[in-house]
């Protein structure tokens, strides 16, 4: 199979840490989290693939079709949910920060230094 | 009941204490509440102690839903309880308690029909961490590497009503998850190679041929991962903020135990994963965590004297004893490990016990600046004894079990490298000294007063104006507040002191370096333990270098103290202001050193491995 899956998991990893180097907005910088995290579903899903085999759903497959692993579905799976509860998490503090602190602005941040 | 039988129990009380308090929290008290959660935590100690018997003789292996591997091929996924990773649930318990009993007196009021939240946010992070430490599989490993991590963002920003915890929980949060990213990654690429998610399973699957790219690519994005955890340098910046600002009761917890699991975990992987012929070879496993190791030990170490913060001061503090850690795992010999885990629940009751104190402090004064607190403790005579004893536990003064496992550690250390010694007497000496200092000047009123104000322009926190958690300032300090230091110093001190437990150390940690062994117990081809080390006991040397290290300790101390013109006050500009600048609260910059630090793993481990 085609190298190209890896190098685009490789490629949104690395974008989105740029984001969250560069970011400028605690929202924008969760958001390239998750854009990081995208790259592990990719991976995953692209690890699964073999050519020629179609969805893992064996109740309208004859016994011993080809299919995709299922294996690395399941884990992609129990990754978004992961990923839903960390965004989650992250934005109430960002909304929390914002009330509190009237800004979102990482480099406004300073209180904690040295 | 068999060992086998309670390791699911282990991970399951836990998880429903916090189901039953989160389902019954908003009928519930208070003192239900809290009383609820601790019993559920205690009962997990008691279980921890259960299994623990059980797993001496051998380690056990739970099969979730009975799926055993037949023929050595299987999909089950595996609990494995060895002694280490039993006793470090164990560990976690018996903290998580005592958090719980501490927090009963200590934390703010919650709002009504909010009792159930703090006590069950505190169950599932022990559920979270004991499930860490008995997983057999890789991707539970980082489910449940998940599921400790944002319970422990939650806790550390608890007090959502200020901003500092906020910030520290955002730093902590958005650094570990991508940490927890890149060892999905790396998990994926073992399983690309392999077919296979249980450890021991991947293990044997490398057990021949050569190491290639991906494998290398593997160990070095799950020991980011980890390594985050263990807030290793470059990946340590996250764990002062947050260290600093999460609730106390939570900071015992975070600073004695999850870091410490960091450690473990990275310590399990290689040598359950990796150790074989085609995984990554010892060489370049132990250079690569013994350059971060000693980095960090001294970072850490030179970071911790310039705080003025007690609560930074002690996070720093554990930033230079996870370095410790790290070159204790990296010699890669059951010594060094069984010295490394004798050193973590020495360090652990040490840690969490000063912290204990911090908290009375700041719940008294509503302040947590060395400078501004100084000689108000004078009054907390007890508080102040127990900070000294806490202090001097740090610096490895024998019997405690830091000095134990210091001595222990230091020598399976020496065996790799004659200067390796040297690290760990100055950096226990440097981070016990610094504690030291700020318990002379707090408690003692000692030496001339500083200048309370912060000095102009550099980068500081000072710890002045916090707001005390109890909600009101306390006038008479409460008695469990008290017994809890008490009880984990006492607990520090039976580590170095009991008879036979250092000896149960030293054969857990025989069964932890025995890839071979681990292996067979899980794959059910037998499991005789391969090597038997000498048991670690107090050696002539060790006690001489404790006591080198905890003389140099209250050398430091006085000398910062009655004479801070020749040390150079805390705070002042410096050659370490560079250094100190890197710790500028600001995420982008932590994720950058995060990636740098993928880069310099890369570097130490590919040399020898490919060309």
């Amino acid at each position: 199979m085609s190298v190209l899956p890896y190098l685009a998991a490789g490629w949104i990893f690395l974008i989105g840490v740029y984001g969250l180097v560069t970011s400028r907005n605690l929202i924008h910088a969760v958001g390239c989290l998750t854009v990081t995290q995208s790259s592990t579903y990719v991976l995953l899903v692209a690890i699964g693939y073999r050519r020629g085999g179609t969805a893992p759903v064996f109740s309208d497959l004859p016994p011993g079709a080809r299919v995709v692993d299922p294996v690395v579905q399941a884990l992609a799976l129990t990754d978004i949910v992961v990923g839903a509860t960390v965004t989650a998490l992250l934005l109430a503090l960002v909304v929390q920060l914002r009330k509190r602190h009237g800004t979102v602005d990482p480099d406004k941040l300073a209180e904690l230094r040295g | 009941m068999a060992a086998g039988e309670l390791l699911p129990l282990v991970v399951a009380v836990p998880l429903l204490g916090s189901a039953v308090l989160v389902a019954a929290g908003r009928r519930l008290t208070r003192i239900a509440a809290d009383a609820l959660g601790a019993a559920f935590a205690a009962g997990t100690v008691a279980l921890c102690v259960f299994a623990l018997i059980g797993v001496l003789e051998g380690p056990a292996v739970a099969w979730a839903g009975g799926w055993r591997p037949k023929d050595g091929l299987g999909v089950g996924i595996a609990l494995v309880g060895d002694p280490l990773g039993v006793g470090l649930a164990a560990l976690a318990s018996v903290v998580t308690v005592a958090a719980f009993v501490y927090s009963w007196r200590y934390l703010e009021e919650p709002p009504p029909r909010h009792a159930g939240g703090f006590p069950a946010l505190l169950l599932l992070f022990q559920a979270g961490m004991c499930g860490f430490t008995l997983t057999g599989d890789l991707f539970n490993a980082f489910v449940f590497f998940e599921l400790m991590s944002v319970v422990a963002y939650a806790l550390t920003g608890y007090r959502v009503e200020e901003p500092r915890p906020l910030q520290g929980a955002l730093a902590f949060g958005i650094v570990n998850s991508l940490g927890g990213y890149c060892m999905l990654l790396g998990i994926a690429l073992l399983y690309a190679r392999t077919g296979e998610l249980g450890m021991a399973q991947i293990g044997r699957a490398l057990g021949t041929g050569e190491p290639d790219a991906l494998v290398l690519a593997a160990f070095v994005l799950v020991m980011t991962g980890l390594l985050i955890k263990a807030a290793a340098v470059p990946f340590h910046f996250w764990l002062p903020d947050a260290h600093a600002v999460a609730p106390t009761p939570v900071c015992m917890v975070l600073s004695g135990v999850m870091v410490e699991l960091g450690v473990y975990g990275a310590a399990r992987v290689y040598w359950t994963v990796f150790a074989g012929p085609g995984g990554v070879s010892h060489s370049s496993c132990t250079r690569t965590l013994l350059v971060i190791g000693v980095a960090t030990a001294v970072l850490g170490a030179a970071m911790c004297w310039q705080q003025r913060h007690l609560k930074r001061l002690l996070a720093f503090s554990t930033i230079g004893h996870v370095g410790l850690f790290l070159i204790g795992v990296a010699v890669l010999t059951p010594e060094g490990v069984s010295g490394t885990a004798l050193y973590v629940l020495g360090h652990a009751g040490a840690k969490a016990a000063l912290f204990a104190c911090v908290g009375i402090l700041l719940a008294r004064y509503g302040s947590v600046d060395e400078y501004e607190l100084y000689g108000r403790g004078r009054e907390l005579r007890l508080v102040g004894v127990l900070f000294g004893v806490g202090a001097l536990a740090l610096a490895g003064v024998p019997p405690f079990g830091t000095g134990l496992g210091k001595a222990v550690a230091e020598e399976a250390a020496g065996q790799q490298a004659p200067w390796l010694p040297a690290v760990f007497v100055l950096v226990s000496a440097v981070t016990g000294g610094a504690v030291l200092r700020a318990g002379l000047r707090v408690f003692g009123g000692a030496g001339p007063r500083p200048p309370a104000e912060k000095a102009d322009g550099e980068p500081e926190t000072s710890g002045a104006e916090e707001e005390p958690e109890t909600g009101d300032r306390l006038g008479r300090v409460p008695g469990t507040m008290l017994a809890v230091p008490v009880a984990l110093l006492a607990g520090a001190l039976a580590v170095g002191v009991l008879p036979g437990f250092a000896a149960a150390v030293g054969a857990a940690g025989d069964h932890f370096a025995d890839h071979t062994g681990y292996l067979g117990t899980v794959l059910g081809s037998g499991s005789a333990l391969s090597h038997v080390s000498a048991s670690p006991h107090w050696t002539a040397a060790g006690v001489v270098l404790d006591l080198v290290s905890t003389a140099l300790a209250i050398g430091c101390a006085a000398l910062a103290v009655w004479r801070p013109g020749r040390t150079g006050h805390p705070g002042a500009s410096g050659w370490w202001t560079p250094i100190r600048r890197m710790q500028s609260g600001h995420i982008g910059d932590y994720v950058a050193w995060a990636l740098a630090g993928v880069a310099l793993l890369a570097v130490l481990t590919v040399p020898g491995m490919l060309l």
